[in-house]
């Protein structure tokens, strides 16, 4: 069996040298860039904007608890249930059993995360439910059989040729790769599952405490679909997603929507806060919100790292990381990519993925541009001191830091040594040995100088 | 009054491209700065620290900070070890004092000198990367545009994507060799596609990995420190 690690190495290795997978991720991340170039000359100040949105998010953790229990008793109070699932499986079993229990066959999903992260669909389908994922870009990876690629964007690996491809293999009567005529065809195939299907599920953006309601936005108006047509509707959420106040929206709307899509806003915004009332027209007539922790308590626990649970899921870290642009979304083996997966999923899944944490040249864009201000990649520099201090790095490399600390504690052996390290690779690589391997392997060799600078300032060469 | 100025030599820059250091002596002592060298110093601590062993880290940098404790000013030809020192010593260590006094050598010129026209002349197209621990944790960035601008003779072009990390990311150039030089690819293609004959930078270790990238794709472009084109004097 291969390890996540080794797995991820794998896939690094394959898509690094994919110079066609760069290209379509390229272009895709451009147009993001494009739109957000002209959406953040809009705000009086978007540094503002995520200040806000950083204390808004910051305050929801650290009151969780507090919060939780008041969108809980809103939504029991107009007749919706509240499961509490500490771990996926109690989650997944939630669902599987309700669909179960209602004679379910057909399920149609909104966009989320948390689903993916449970593996829901796969559970239902396994009772005899035919689950649809009705976001286009989640549907075209439910097409191909595969977890989506990008948090927001889960079909960004493909152009829109090969979509179409897709479309006229599983669709047929595609003639051309015109995204109107492949849209049309989406809505076509996905209508008919909206009307005839007997449970919708979805994810939340927020969970507004004060108003009890769950706070969903889309593009394709698909959210608004399965949460309002199927006689049940579940919610499937993290524990994190909860805020204080119906008018942090306000802020956290627009900063998510910048965010996530370059857009000021998404074109649906939904708040939902039970089944349907008796003087409404619509609306399901069962409403269920699971609440996810696996894991999640844990990490609030951690009063250094905590604030990673702010995380609102725009994926804009995804967007700049260097590293994700060149492995792609399948390489990390994950729920959640690029940098936030890369300092969430240790946490979750545990040292299993530990090699995820040093997939990062720490170049610190991913903060950067964070809307609610994690410091990613300080986060991941935490996880690796944690690695290091719970023992979980190779002896070898233990004791090399070992040796360099003492190294380094002498600039008489600093100098002395470095010195003799240096002769021996030259007298290595001379005999055709070669000592740099892993750096030569992608890169010419170094050029070593004659002198050190130490020697250069002490012979008088400066 | 400028200070007398202690350098700061980081290891592999000692090591592997003293030229760096010496260039960078050149400028201040041109602009009219005392420099003399601590030979007590070693190594900042960043690979350890990076790699997760703080207390490795922690007991070399203390004494990084005791090699430096007289000093009134610090200069260092790499934005990502001065970064070690001013942003990262604060979450090692319970409580270091006199951390500012630590500066990148553009900063140091263009904030502390107050000087963009050092006297040099290079007769070149250059483009500029912006190593990520210069820009995002020192923020530099206008300083060595300004510099190079001041230079006789050369042109500055700006590359896409500048701000993008060049791959190097210390122990991570060889822990995942294959992005990293996926990364320095990238990067050098943004920085040949404004038809530069060099690429420069204020890291040294973002320069090394570049040139090894360079180098193995038979590029015609070449990797060299800012200090290096501010060292090439102007004959008056």
């Amino acid at each position: 069996m291969t390890t996540a690690a080794q797995e991820f190495l794998r896939w690094a290795t394959e898509k690094s040298a994919d110079l066609k997978h760069r290209r379509i991720l390229r272009k895709n991340i451009d147009h993001y860039d494009h739109s957000l170039l002209k959406i953040l000359p809009t705000y009086s100040n978007y540094e503002v904007a995520r200040e806000r949105s950083a204390t808004i998010r910051h305050d929801a953790v650290e009151h969780l608890d507090q919060y939780l229990l008041q969108f809980e008793a809103k939504i029991q109070e107009r007749g919706g249930h509240v499961f509490w699932a500490e771990t996926a499986e109690e989650a997944r079993a939630y669902v599987v059993s309700l669909a179960r229990e209602r004679g379910v066959k057909r399920i149609v999903k909104s966009k989320s995360m948390v689903t993916e992260e449970i593996h829901l669909t796969p559970a239902l389908e396994k009772i005899g439910c035919r689950v649809w994922e009705t976001d286009l870009g989640e549907w075209i990876v439910q097409l191909r059989n595969e977890p989506p690629y990008h948090i927001v964007a889960p079909a960004m690996h493909l152009s829109r040729v090969e979509i179409a491809e897709l479309f006229r293999e599983k669709l047929g009567g595609i003639t051309s790769d015109d995204p109107k005529e492949l849209v049309e065809a989406a809505r076509l195939a996905l209508r008919g599952a909206f009307f005839s299907a007997e449970m919708g599920i979805s994810g939340a953006n927020f969970l507004v405490a004060d108003a009890g309601l769950v706070a969903i936005t889309t593009n394709e108006g698909n959210g608004r679909l399965c949460t309002t047509l199927p006689k049940i509707h579940v919610v499937v959420t993290g524990i994190e997603k909860v805020i204080a106040h119906l008018s942090d929206l306000a802020v956290l709307w627009p900063t998510l929507t910048t965010a996530a899509t370059g857009r000021m806003l998404a074109t649906y915004k939904t708040m939902i806060g039970g089944p349907r009332g008796p003087d409404e027209v619509d609306g399901p007539e069962e409403f269920h919100v699971v609440l996810l922790d696996n894991g999640r308590s844990e990490l609030l626990a951690d009063t250094e790292q905590r604030d990673v649970l702010r995380c609102i899921r725009c994926a804009a870290c995804l967007n700049v990381c260097p590293v994700y642009q060149q492995v792609g979304g399948h390489a990390y083996g994950t729920t959640y990519q690029g940098p936030i997966g890369s300092v969430l999923t240790p946490h979750l899944r545990g040292p299993e993925f530990d090699h995820l944490s040093y997939a990062s040249s720490l170049c610190g864009k991913c903060t950067s541009v964070c809307p609610v201000k994690i410091d990613l990649h300080h986060h991941l520099l935490q996880n690796r001191r944690n690695t290091v201090r719970k023992g979980r790095r190779p002896l070898s490399e233990r004791m090399a830091f070992r040796g360099w600390r003492w190294l380094m504690m002498g600039s008489g052996r600093y100098a002395w040594l470095s010195k003799l390290g240096l002769r021996a690779i030259r007298v290595l690589s001379g005999m055709g040995a070669n000592p740099l391997k892993k750096w030569t392997e992608y890169r010419a060799a170094p050029e070593f100088p004659e002198k050190s600078f130490r020697e250069m300032w002490r012979d008088g060469d400066v | 009054m400028l200070p007398r100025i202690a350098l700061f030599i980081p290891c592999f820059v000692d090591q592997m491209c003293p030229q760096v250091g010496v260039d960078m002596v050149r400028v201040l002592r041109r602009i009219g700065c005392e420099v003399f060298f601590p030979e007590k110093q070693t190594c900042c601590g960043q690979p350890a620290f990076n790699t997760g062993y703080w207390e490795d880290a922690r007991v070399v940098a203390e004494r990084f900070l005791r090699v430096f404790d007289k000093a009134e000013a610090v200069v260092g030809p790499s934005g990502s070890c001065v970064a070690m020192v001013r942003k990262f010593y604060p979450e090692l260590l319970p409580s270091p004092s006199g951390l500012t006094k630590f500066y990148e050598f553009s900063e140091f010129l263009t904030n502390v000198a107050r000087i963009e026209d050092v006297g040099a002349a290079f007769a070149h197209r250059v483009t500029l990367h912006d190593s990520c621990h210069a820009l995002r944790e020192l923020g530099v960035h206008d300083g060595p545009r300004q510099l190079l601008k001041r230079v006789r003779g050369l042109e500055l072009v700006e590359m896409d994507h500048a701000d993008d990390c060049c791959g190097f990311g210390g122990t991570f150039s060889v822990k995942f060799g294959m992005i990293s030089a996926a990364m320095g690819d990238t990067k050098t293609e943004n920085a040949a596609a404004t038809g530069a004959e060099f690429v420069t930078s204020v890291d040294p270790s973002c320069l090394m990995h570049l040139d090894g990238v360079l180098r193995k794709k038979k590029s015609p472009m070449q990797a060299v420190h800012l200090a290096s084109i501010l060292a090439r004097e102007a004959r008056a």
